[in-house]
């Protein structure tokens, strides 16, 4: 059934309906374009690096897909992790056993998730202004807790993501790719196989559509706010087997950089279009271009010219689509 | 009227304030009928309308489902009764496709562990589903998995209708549905209109345009300063009477007849201190 | 109908895409060109540098110094930082990047002392000399070499100069920290303890704030704690721009007779402020001779496979026109010659 209609759709229509399509794209020549121009890029080892280097922001910005889907916006997410990343190291530190910390620091960081979700539903605010207090409030927060400290991760389990292994020997794989894999899957089935995916996606579109084709509106913002809440927690893990010690000043633009992730990846900013594949592809696009041009000796402040310029493009792709549509 | 209406309302009011949007309207729909409700802009037509989709919830008054009297406090207890609107915005999802549009908030699962458990949608049961219904109705497509804004005017016109008619088990209520398109697509949504009718399924037609009304409606219901004015056959009068009768230059009698009303000349608006 | 349009879309959105990703992938290329063009790249040796941000103009003077040098010794430099102080991540990522590339040595200004060491034992276990420069780790064994300000007596310096200025006087001090957790905050503040002969908490300080070393914020921390006590006659500073935030603080209460501000740096703005009175003293550090020394022993290191070990004092020098009695000092024309930014 599938196939056939498959085979009935033109190539266009997939595209359409596919919008990882066009980033994937530019992912792919900016592989090609930097493994022309350097020896170094191709390796394994670098493009295994590559994948790392993008963990974190990645997983960020899978819960800031979901909420964007929606038409909103999540200025808090790099906070919340970041506050989730002081909670686990230091319960540690204070003599916590470590599942309880990690399971009190993905707790807490779903806790503001669905904080942020309940106020956005009953208060009716845009969640631009109501996510622009919580990034406030939890950045406070994190500081206060921190008290002027950062604290080392000691433990193997708050570190665990960071465990690496080699495959045949040469590729470096670490526990955080494999779990990243896995919450793209499940977030990728969620999204395109279950009623709650197309509510989410409905809600986004056309929330009067959706409020009269009988969807819980406010249920399903909810329930998104605190999915991208957990998320945000399992990103803190990630980033704690990134770079084993947890600070309060870290992220500090993480989400800013996870909103730049999403929109390389296609999802349209005014929500109801898009994918956590397409938000991959752009997290990978972010790290490729800044592991690349490092490689090909451009200086930081010139990859973040290019980052820009990308996400520019990427949103006035995103908009002329959406006008010739109509 | 020996029948049965099966969806009527008495006496409704619905009050904003000082403004007064439905006055003790009464609404009948009788059964395998297509019902017309005409009248100015602001005669309350899209309130009694709200009302009878359970979108808005009337002050005073009464809705009678089959004869029984109901009470709706939102469009889904309206649905649970069988009642289905098609919006004039026709309330779909443009990037989603027309699968899923057709099943947006009802959509089914896989049977077995997969629904239960994983929850996982019966994709492939819904777009064969949506192909028969549309098939059924008359409504061409390339394919269900079509992004419903890569679709004409026409067409998703079609997908909202289908989706009232696949679900309506009682009655279909249509809001405007030919104000936006062009000729032909506008006689293709009459002939729509019609197959529901001849499937037994009684339709609500809201509607400003004469000549449309006058091709499908079997009854007309005119509507004026919030109330039914007039309940006539179109093949008894004509569209110059029913206009007459809109803007309130006739009046409908006690004894059936119509009544010039050239003294007073009113508007619709009916604002009360 | 309306089949066409959108396969025409996407293909132009497409387009404009990949024709956006090969512009920004050929510029790369050239640039590329234009860096090796004066030598061999082959040939040429590669020494890579983090520092904290690329903003700061401390940072910037410690890049092209780093740049100027590389070129006197015909190696190449390739300048990476974090996007903000504190960015962990992002100097991770830029440590990686630099070995991938096959640098011979790798100078950093860690953002934290603990929060990299991962990535350079990487770096260290790849043959790569890696010298800390400016900030020290924790332990300082996770480099090579560290070349840097001593904090600890730039911050003493700075606490003698304002005890003596002071006289008779108890002093009444006002600190203006910089960031909560920064290691050299932390030396420069426990150094200024000292040499002021005051204990953490003591009475005496009549408050201390974060500013980050950010002008805005040094002002605003210096008002509200004007608000709580204006009895002030000592005013400590994490660097310059918290000085001038926290001078303007002081002038529009009238304060700043009889008040001794002093701050660490050297920056040449911070000179020309202590030339006009601004302030009373600041340290000057040399990120130049960091720069310099740290890209010689890089080449060194790349020639001979000799490594610089060690903690290596680029010093600090205090910059005042009212010397004082017991402390060594420069004016500010020596000050100016030697200063940075």
């Amino acid at each position: 059934m599938a196939t056939k209609a498959l085979n009935r759709t033109s190539v266009a229509e997939f595209v359409l309906r596919t919008p990882a399509v066009g980033p994937a794209l530019a992912l792919l020549v900016a592989i090609v374009a930097f493994a022309l121009t350097t020896d170094t890029f191709l390796r394994l080892d670098n493009l295994s690096l590559v994948v790392q280097q993008s963990l974190v922001v990645g997983t960020l910005a899978l819960g800031q897909t979901l909420v964007i889907l929606t038409a909103g916006i999540d200025l808090a997410n790099a906070a919340t992790a970041v506050l989730g990343t002081l909670l686990m190291a230091k319960l540690v530190l204070t003599g916590a056993p470590a599942p309880l910390a990690l399971l009190t620091g993905l707790v807490v960081a779903a806790g503001i998730g669905a904080a942020t979700g309940g106020i956005v539903t009953s208060l009716r605010l845009p969640p631009f202004i109501v996510t622009l207090g919580t990034l406030t409030i939890v950045t406070a927060v994190s500081r206060i807790y921190a008290d002027g400290q950062s604290f080392p991760v000691t433990d193997g389990l708050l570190g665990f993501l960071g465990t690496r292994q080699y495959l045949f020997g040469q590729v470096e794989v670490t526990v955080g790719m494999g779990v990243a894999l896995a919450m793209f899957l499940v977030l990728w089935y969620a999204l395109t196989r279950t009623a709650w995916g197309k509510h989410v996606y409905a809600v986004g579109n056309d929330p009067e559509a959706a409020r009269l084709s009988g969807i819980h509106v406010r249920r399903t913002v909810l329930s998104v706010y605190l999915v991208a809440g957990i998320v945000y927690g399992i990103a803190a893990w990630q980033a704690l087997g990134r770079v084993p010690n947890a600070d309060p000043n870290a992220f500090q633009t993480g989400n800013l950089d996870s909103i730049t992730a999403v929109v390389l990846g296609g999802t349209s900013l005014f929500g109801g279009r898009g994918s956590v594949l397409g938000t991959l592809v752009g997290a990978l696009i972010v790290s490729v271009l800044r592991s690349g041009l490092t490689q090909a000796g451009i200086d930081s402040l010139y990859q973040d010219v290019a980052t820009g310029v990308l996400v520019i493009l990427a949103v006035a792709v995103d908009r002329f689509s959406r006008r010739r549509q109509r | 009227m020996t029948r049965e209406p099966v969806l009527a309302a008495r006496k409704l009011v619905k009050r904003y304030g000082k403004v007064t949007a439905i006055d003790g309207a009464d609404f009948d729909l009788l059964p395998g009928e297509v019902l017309a409700v005409v009248g100015d802009n602001g005669a309350g037509k899209s309130s009694l309308i709200k009302a009878l989709s359970g979108a808005l919830v009337p002050d005073s008054g009464q809705i009678l489902v089959d004869g029984n009297p109901v009470r709706f406090h939102g469009p889904l207890d309206a649905r649970r009764a069988g009642i289905e609107t098609v919006y004039q915005d026709l309330a779909l999802a443009p990037a989603q496709d027309i699968a899923s549009n057709l099943f947006l908030g009802r959509e089914r699962r896989r049977p077995g562990l997969l629904g239960r458990v994983f929850r996982m949608l019966d994709s492939g049961g819904m777009r064969a589903e949506a192909e028969r219904v549309l098939g059924d109705l008359g409504v061409r497509v390339k394919s269900m998995q079509q992004p419903v804004e890569t679709l004409s005017g026409g067409q998703r016109q079609g997908v909202a209708v289908a989706r009232a008619a696949a679900f309506g088990t009682r009655v279909v209520i249509m809001d405007e549905p030919t104000a936006a398109l062009g000729v032909a697509e506008a006689a293709r949504v009459l002939d729509l209109i019609g197959r529901i009718r001849d499937r037994g399924l009684p339709v609500v037609l809201i509607s400003h345009n004469m000549p449309h009304v006058f091709e499908i409606a079997d009854r007309i219901h005119v509507h004026r300063l919030g109330k039914r004015v007039a309940l006539v056959s179109p093949r008894e009068r004509t569209m110059n009477e029913v206009v007459g009768l809109i803007t309130g230059a006739l009046r409908m009698g006690e004894n059936g007849q119509l009544e010039e009303v050239s003294t007073v000349a009113r508007t619709g608006l009916t604002t009360r201190p | 109908m309306g089949q066409r349009r959108p396969h025409r879309t996407t293909t132009r959105g497409l387009a404009l895409l990949a024709t956006g990703a090969m512009l920004l992938t050929g510029a790369a290329c050239t640039s590329q060109k234009a860096a090796s063009s004066g030598g061999d790249s082959g040939g040429k040796i590669k020494i890579g540098l983090v520092t904290k941000t690329d903003s700061n103009p401390y940072f910037v003077e410690l890049r092209e110094s780093a740049k100027a040098e590389a070129d006197k010794s015909g190696a190449e430099l390739i300048a990476l930082a974090g996007k903000f102080d504190g960015d962990n991540d992002g100097q991770v990522a830029a440590l990686e990047n630099l070995v991938q590339q096959g640098v011979k040595a790798i100078l950093v200004t860690p953002s934290n002392s603990t929060g990299i060491l991962g990535a350079i034992k990487q770096a260290r276990d790849k043959g790569i000399l890696v010298i800390a420069l400016d900030t020290r780790t924790d332990p300082e064994s996770a480099v090579d070499a560290t070349l840097a300000t001593d904090n600890t007596e730039a911050g003493r310096l700075e606490g003698q100069y304002v005890k003596a200025a002071l006289g008779d006087r108890p002093p009444a001090v006002i600190m203006l920290d910089g960031t909560p957790g920064g290691t050299v905050d932390q030396q420069r503040h426990d150094g200024f303890l000292q040499g002021i002969g005051l204990a953490e908490g003591a009475p005496q300080i009549l408050g201390a704030e974060p500013t980050n070393g950010d002008q805005n914020k040094a002002q605003q921390a210096m008002e509200n704690l004007l608000q709580r006590n204006s009895s002030v006659n000592a005013v400590y500073n994490i660097n310059e721009p918290a000085a001038r935030g926290g001078q303007a603080a002081l002038q529009a209460r009238g304060l700043t007779d009889g008040v001794v501000v002093g701050a660490i740096d050297g920056g040449c703005q911070g000179v020309r402020d202590v030339q006009a009175g601004k302030y009373a003293v600041t340290v000057m550090q040399f990120p130049k001779k960091m720069a310099e020394q740290g890209v010689q022993a890089g080449v060194e290191f790349a020639r001979t496979g000799k490594k610089l070990s060690g903690f290596v004092n680029t010093g600090a020098v205090v910059i005042t026109d009212k010397p004082v009695p017991g402390v060594d000092s420069k004016d500010t024309a020596w000050g100016l010659q030697n200063c940075w930014g």
